[in-house]
């Protein structure tokens, strides 16, 4: 459902993102993995039209959406938890949730989609009234997600969402993940957690400063001696 | 102490005019991080195009007031179309520059078209005119209709900026550009929007300031604008309850000054203030140091 082809990203004179290509189908839990720098966050954005790439197409369900604005995308399927979470600090939980619904105008379903959330994420519910600012990390990560899920997207990009948080809730996160992607909304996963990540891929790609290096399903890179050696520890 | 009460009506009077023009600078500020130098010249279009309606058209307050926060509003939006968008991404001291710039062809081009003199605001008659004497204070019913249209349209702000979904996205991108933009928020039309609202109050705090000083000229916003910058400055920028209470109190504090003898003084004392803010709590009254948590 979405394809990238030869992308090229350029942050001044920096080359962040060098010829990508690669594509996720319908229902598919996708990874990208690779160390700091390698253009991971850079793909995510590009893709739903924060960054202009300087070459290159994104494609979403055979239409080619390079030139369409970000808030276009939005209403098209694509919805985006960004890395480090944003949730907007001095906005209420409930009112973060209603941002995520913000170019839905169907107040039947938006309420539905809340009670969904507040299911799955119950202790937002319980913190509905408070300043999203005042949260912890997880809760936050889950607002996030949940706020995402407003806007009922048909793929969801998760930018780094273990970073940060006690082993405990990345589980709890990864658990999430997979339940969702079982709820019927194709996955794009940027993670650093190589080893949690490529278990509940399908398919993953590994990115090297701003190319993508291999490719593979989720198993296959998880014995592949070169991803142990560089991302899995040993 | 009957003086001190009268005291405390001027202040609030002229400090219905501050809040009204600080809104503006913080909202503007809040929402793309720009102090707009040439809010003051749109109060000063808002009191010539409240002037026009009144002594060529013959309108009355209510009226003129609507067409002088519309003109406002159109002009708000069309600066910052034409001048601040395009560097949108520059910058910010190149913003800011530019923002002098535009300060300075809105007070010299309204030069250019009505001339340098002073104009003065039609006589108010009948019931406009009246005074009320509580105990030995004098209220006019011009200080009462220019507070209650305050205290009216910060309450209409409120509303718009806590309830619709206009406001909402307002808050959103003054949070957070990228993250609103996820949401499916239209960036440029909010900060437009933004601008309309913050050029409206100012356009209304024009005619008001027409109605009750009198007297207009084209270089009548530089001084209350710089005054209302430092009212924005005083209750935090970019946050809009403390531009009602900085408005407020840089008003009554400068009534207080020449009240009790030192009016040689006022601006030196209210200037003074924004120093010390800078020295003490540079983010303002209820300004916080926002921490990101990892």
């Amino acid at each position: 459902m979405l394809e990238i082809r030869n992308m090229d990203v350029h942050y001044g004179m920096i080359h962040a993102l060098k010829d990508v290509s690669f594509e996720v189908y319908k229902g598919e839990i996708v990874v990208l993995i690779g160390a700091n720098g390698a253009g991971k966050t850079t793909t995510l954005r590009t893709i739903s039209g924060l960054q202009k790439p300087t070459n290159g197409q994104v494609i979403l369900n055979g239409e080619d959406i390079t030139n369409v604005s970000a808030q276009q995308r939005v209403k098209m399927g694509i919805s985006h938890v960004p890395e480090g979470r944003r949730v907007f600090p001095g906005m209420t939980v409930l009112e973060n949730l209603e941002l995520g619904a913000y170019l839905r105008r169907d107040r039947e379903g938006i309420l539905e989609d809340l009670e969904k959330v507040y299911e799955r994420f119950p202790i937002l519910r319980d913190r509905r009234k408070q300043t999203a600012g005042t949260l912890s990390g997880g809760e936050q990560q889950m607002l996030a997600i949940g706020r995402a899920l407003m806007g009922r997207p048909d793929i969801l990009f998760l930018d780094e969402p273990s970073m940060g948080l006690a082993p405990i809730l990345v589980q709890e996160i990864f658990d999430i993940i997979q339940s969702i992607n079982k709820s019927g909304t194709t996955i794009l996963l940027v993670e650093q957690n190589a080893n949690m990540a490529l278990q509940i891929a399908d398919r993953a790609y590994v990115m090297e400063t701003g190319s993508i290096v291999l490719s593979g399903t989720g198993s296959e890179l998880m014995s592949s001696d070169e991803i142990k050696k560089a991302y899995l520890g040993g | 102490m009957d003086k001190l009460l009268q005291q405390i009506v001027n202040g609030i009077t002229l400090g219905s005019i501050y809040a009204l023009i600080a809104l503006g600078y913080t909202m503007v500020y809040g929402i793309i991080k720009l102090i707009n130098f040439a809010h003051c010249d749109i109060y000063m279009i808002g009191a010539y195009v409240g002037y026009f309606c009144m002594t060529y058209f013959k309108l009355g307050l209510v009226p003129s007031l609507l067409i002088a926060m519309l003109v406002c509003s159109l002009l708000g939006v069309l600066i910052e179309r034409i001048a601040y968008r395009p560097l949108r991404n520059a910058a910010r001291i190149s913003v800011l520059i530019t923002a002098i710039g535009v300060s300075l062809f809105l007070e010299y081009g309204t030069m250019f078209f009505v001339k340098a003199n002073v104009r003065t605001y039609p006589e108010v008659t009948g019931m406009m005119a009246q005074r009320f004497n509580v105990g030995e204070m004098v209220i006019s019913m011009q200080q009462i209709i220019l507070v209650g249209i305050t205290i009216l349209l910060m309450a209409l702000l409120q509303f718009i900026v806590k309830r619709t979904r206009l406001g909402k996205a307002m808050r959103a991108v003054s949070m957070d550009r990228d993250a609103a933009q996820l949401m499916g928020i239209d960036v440029n039309s909010t900060v437009s929007f933004t601008f309309a609202l913050g050029s409206a109050l100012a356009g209304a705090a024009g005619i008001l300031v027409g109605l009750y000083y009198n007297t207009i000229n084209p270089l009548m916003g530089v001084v209350p604008g710089l005054k209302a910058f430092i009212a924005a400055v005083f209750g935090g920028i970019g946050i809009i309850p403390g531009a009602m209470i900085g408005g407020y109190f840089i008003g009554a504090v400068e009534v207080m000054v020449s009240g009790y003898g030192g009016s040689m003084f006022r601006d030196a004392v209210v200037f003074g203030i924004l120093i010390l803010i800078l020295i003490i709590k540079p983010s303002g009254l209820l300004g916080k140091n926002t921490r990101e948590k990892v």
